[in-house]
């Protein structure tokens, strides 16, 4: 299946580009995604127990099932106000 | 109303999407980018929103108002881009038959705003440095 992914403010800035397709595995959960990027910039990692995850524009949990054409957004601590 | 914009925020706009007849009193929120920040002179500031998303939430705050208060007249607006010293930020609206509830629901929406809704904040300072702000 494929989702897009799409990267805000400091995400925009850490992975230089606001949004990507990702192909995955049926029965892949959010967590497979961070997983995912992880792997590109490790430094990603830092801001796990501070982001957030949003899945068709409602905050998701780490173990959330996605479906194909989901629309995944990562999330920084928001600041806006 | 609940809306993300890129040009500047006229407060009147929050004011008139919420005045109806019932309403005696509307309290006002407004966020203007102020010259400094935890004791450094700011330059200007930049915001950027999830729009889709930012709007949804709004919406959903004045649901939550709407629960907690029983005032169905919210609007919010919430601006994007690059902002100056002094320019709104956000502008709030709640109306209500009389102040309390106002006074309170209008305080709420702004919290809330601050803890729920995708949007971030880059501060641009003085001396030529810039960062995304972090949350204290």
């Amino acid at each position: 299946m494929n989702v897009k992914v799409k990267f805000f403010a400091v995400f925009h800035e850490m992975f230089s580009r606001r949004e990507e397709n990702m192909e995955l595995p049926e029965g892949s959960t959010v967590m497979d995604i961070l997983k995912c990027i992880e792997s590109e910039k490790p430094e990603f990692a830092d801001y796990y127990d501070i982001m957030q995850i949003a899945v068709n524009w409602e905050y998701a949990t780490r173990n959330a099932l996605l479906k194909n054409d989901d629309e995944v957004a990562l999330i920084p601590p928001v600041t806006g106000g | 109303m609940f809306k993300i914009v890129e040009s500047e925020i006229s407060i009147q706009a929050v004011i008139d999407a919420v005045d109806t007849p019932g309403a005696g009193a509307i309290v006002t929120f407004a966020g203007i980018v102020r010259n400094s920040t935890r004791g450094r002179r700011v330059r200007y500031l930049e915001f950027e929103a999830y729009p889709p998303m930012a709007e949804k939430k709004m919406k959903e705050i004045a649901d939550e108002i709407y629960s907690q208060w029983g005032l169905d007249k919210v609007a919010m607006i919430h601006r994007v881009g690059r902002l100056e010293i002094g320019e709104v930020i956000v502008a709030i609206a709640v109306a209500s038959p009389h102040r309390d509830k106002a006074f309170e629901a209008c305080q709420y929406a702004i919290d809330r705003l601050k803890e729920v809704v995708p949007i971030w904040k880059r501060e641009v300072w003085e001396d030529g440095t810039e960062e995304w702000v972090k949350p204290s």
